[in-house]
């Protein structure tokens, strides 16, 4: 049996570099990433609006165009993680929704500082996550099953509940009571740069997505993350805690629901019940055109950020080309699918070409 | 034997017997039920450090049963399981990975759009840094990773390549330069070469060797006793559930062990229908051949 033992000129190889490494170009690595798609889309959006209107370009304009970007990107980062985790959730949009009139309905019932009613919703929002992923964990129905369940019935807590307790479709006002100021100061307020006001979610959403890269790229939870979404019973074998992982991820979702929920309420001072509903598919498709692919495993949490800058894009700039905002729409379904057709020739690269 | 002495002498053994034995893994009489269904029973087998225990039987004999209890993804429910002597049941994978055991399965648990070097460390990631600001070791990982699959002889140009990219016996590699990095000393390997050709076979088998020649105790599923003879110290030999033979090598032959596989009881009962029959002379001859290279085994 002494035939078969390894050669030992492989031994030699050297641990850390190998020759055959240096010809990989700059180009090929970039089209190797999740997010390439959506980037070069983004740039060819970017190009088109600053030729068809110019007054796109402006300071001004763009910093509404990032405020539109921040409100779907913030849904986006959390979104992005849990596609990536193999997982979806429908009840984004109404779960933004709840939250913000558990904030609204909490404080103005028991006629608390507002602020309460900000710990409250987080509470409520982390727990529509929780409640989501021990029902997937439990029951093993797909997402897609166990989150409209969640989306309906969240539609009709939140009609249901503010008229019961409210009296009226739209949540109570709150902006007299303690706290309201200093709430809308975190949550809603503008940052002048250079004479240009700028959103405060602007920040927030920046800030997040940068936190979310981290978490995926260099943290244990990231790698997690990427092998639950990847195959799960491979995870599972090698000693991944999925039934936490997948957990936690809801929850982040929910997170991020909280986060956007109380813009949306200090932004105004009340909110519609009857808000949110289709919204969900907009996070959705924020990251699916920033690369994440719908069956988990591949992703990344900027190329949700730049999913939403899209979609902020077409969304704004439509406006300022003076085109009538009907084609909205049709733009979003476009970028869709076109993005999805390149995330499909990023994946086969990155499973097959050596 | 000791079950033949008296309860003095035992207990008196017991005392004597250090509480660690010579042995990995010893199975007792273990055995399985699926509500009303016996998925294993009987099965009784020996896993020593630096040896290769083949596990040898055709689909639905109960081999992927009696892995999934050693590696801790179910819970036998007769007889005794014994690690380093002393009578244990897994919980978990977990559990069984920190008692050293390691499985190595047909699908391969790694996740083939993840870079090498993140499915190398996956579920056992190395971090730097405290609290908030904990991040993994990226570099010291992927130098980790390289070193160890080049000490396996697995030659590769880069760690950050998806391990989807590789073929099916690199992977198997790959999955076995793991097991042996994170410290197992019982490596369960579920039909490793089922979907190999003979090349790629033949690379699987020799990393077999080496991680037997590292001190771990092998434990070798497969349905092909040409691939299991030639690595294989011991063999066991399951069927519908049941163990129908333990051999070390010196006991048995390669032909020996694929007629007990064919199984040759089923082969003289053929044997005898025919000759009930009568007029299939040769078919009958070939029947009884194999019948008998059976009984000699």
């Amino acid at each position: 049996m002494s035939s078969i033992t390894a050669s030992p000129s492989h031994k030699k190889k050297s641990a850390t570099t190998d020759e055959r490494v240096g010809k990989k170009s700059t180009l090929s690595i970039l089209l190797g990433r999740p997010e390439i798609g959506a980037l070069v889309g983004a740039v060819a959006l970017f190009i088109f609006f600053a030729i068809v209107a110019p007054v796109f370009l402006s300071p001004a304009s763009l910093a509404t165009v990032l405020y539109g970007a921040s409100t779907i990107g913030i849904m986006a980062v959390g979104v992005s993680l849990l596609m990536i985790g193999g997982e979806f959730d429908l009840s984004t949009g109404v779960a933004v929704i709840s939250s913000a009139l558990s904030a609204s309905l909490v404080s103005w019932y028991f006629g608390l500082n507002v602020w309460v009613g900000i710990v409250v919703a987080l509470l409520v929002s982390m727990l529509i996550g929780f409640i989501n992923g021990i029902i997937l964990i439990k029951t093993k129905l797909p997402s897609f099953i166990v989150t409209l369940a969640s989306f309906l019935m969240l539609t009709g807590l939140n009609l249901g509940l503010t008229r019961a307790i409210g009296g009226s479709v739209s949540s109570p006002s709150i902006a007299n009571m303690e706290g309201f100021q200093s709430a809308k100061a975190v949550f809603a307020s503008s940052v002048n740069i250079g004479g240009i006001e700028v959103k405060v979610t602007v920040f927030i959403w920046l800030a997040m997505v940068l936190i979310a890269s981290w978490i995926l790229l260099r943290t244990k939870v990231g790698n997690w993350i990427f092998a639950i979404g990847g195959d799960e019973k491979a995870a599972r074998a090698v000693g991944v805690p999925v039934v936490r992982t997948k957990i936690g991820l809801f929850m982040a979702v929910g997170f991020c629901g909280w986060v956007l929920g109380m813009h949306n309420l200090f932004a105004f001072d009340s909110v519609q019940s009857g808000e949110g509903i289709g919204n969900e598919f907009l996070y959705i498709i924020a990251a699916v055109i920033g690369g994440c692919l719908l069956t988990g495993g591949y992703g990344s949490a900027i190329g949700g950020a730049i999913g939403a800058f899209i979609f902020g894009m077409a969304n704004k700039g439509i406006v300022y080309a003076e085109w009538n905002p009907d084609w909205f729409k049709f733009f979003l379904g476009l970028m869709l699918l076109l993005a999805t057709v390149v995330n499909i020739v990023v994946k086969k690269r990155a499973e097959s070409s050596k | 034997m000791k079950t033949r002495k008296n309860k003095k002498t035992e207990e008196l053994l017991e005392k004597l017997e250090p509480k660690t034995s010579d042995n990995l893994l010893t199975f007792k009489g273990v055995g399985k039920h699926y509500g009303s269904i016996i998925a294993l029973r009987d099965v009784d087998m020996v896993v020593d450090p630096g040896k290769v225990t083949c596990v040898l039987g055709d689909n639905g004999a109960g081999k992927s049963t009696l892995i999934k209890i050693i590696a801790g993804l179910h819970q036998h429910d007769e007889g005794e399981f014994m690690l380093h002597g002393s009578a244990i049941k897994l919980k978990s994978p977990r559990v069984a990975l920190d008692a050293g055991i390691a499985a190595v399965y047909q699908d391969l648990a790694v996740v083939p759009l993840m870079p090498i070097w993140r499915n190398f460390f996956l579920g056992s990631e190395l971090t730097t840094g405290v609290g908030p600001f904990k991040k993994l070791d990226v570099q010291k990982m992927k130098d980790i990773t390289k070193q160890e699959l080049s000490d396996m002889g697995i030659d590769l140009r880069d760690v950050e390549q998806p391990i989807g990219q590789l073929s099916g016996g690199e992977r198997q590699c790959v999955a076995i330069a793991r097991a042996v990095y994170f410290g197992a000393k019982v490596l369960i390997l579920d039909e490793p070469t089922a979907a190999l050709g003979v090349k790629q076979s033949g690379v699987v088998l020799r990393y077999i060797l080496q991680a037997r020649d590292r001190g771990l105790g092998v434990i070798f599923i497969t349905h092909n006793p040409h691939h299991a003879y030639p690595v294989g110290d011991s063999f066991l030999l399951l069927k519908r559930g049941r163990s129908i033979g333990y051999y070390s090598k010196s006991e048995i032959t390669v032909g020996e062990l694929t007629a007990q596989m064919a199984g040759g009881a089923e082969l003289a009962e053929l044997a005898h229908e025919l000759e009930q029959l009568g007029g299939h002379d040769e078919e009958l001859s070939e029947a009884e051949a194999g019948a008998t290279s059976q009984t000699t085994a």
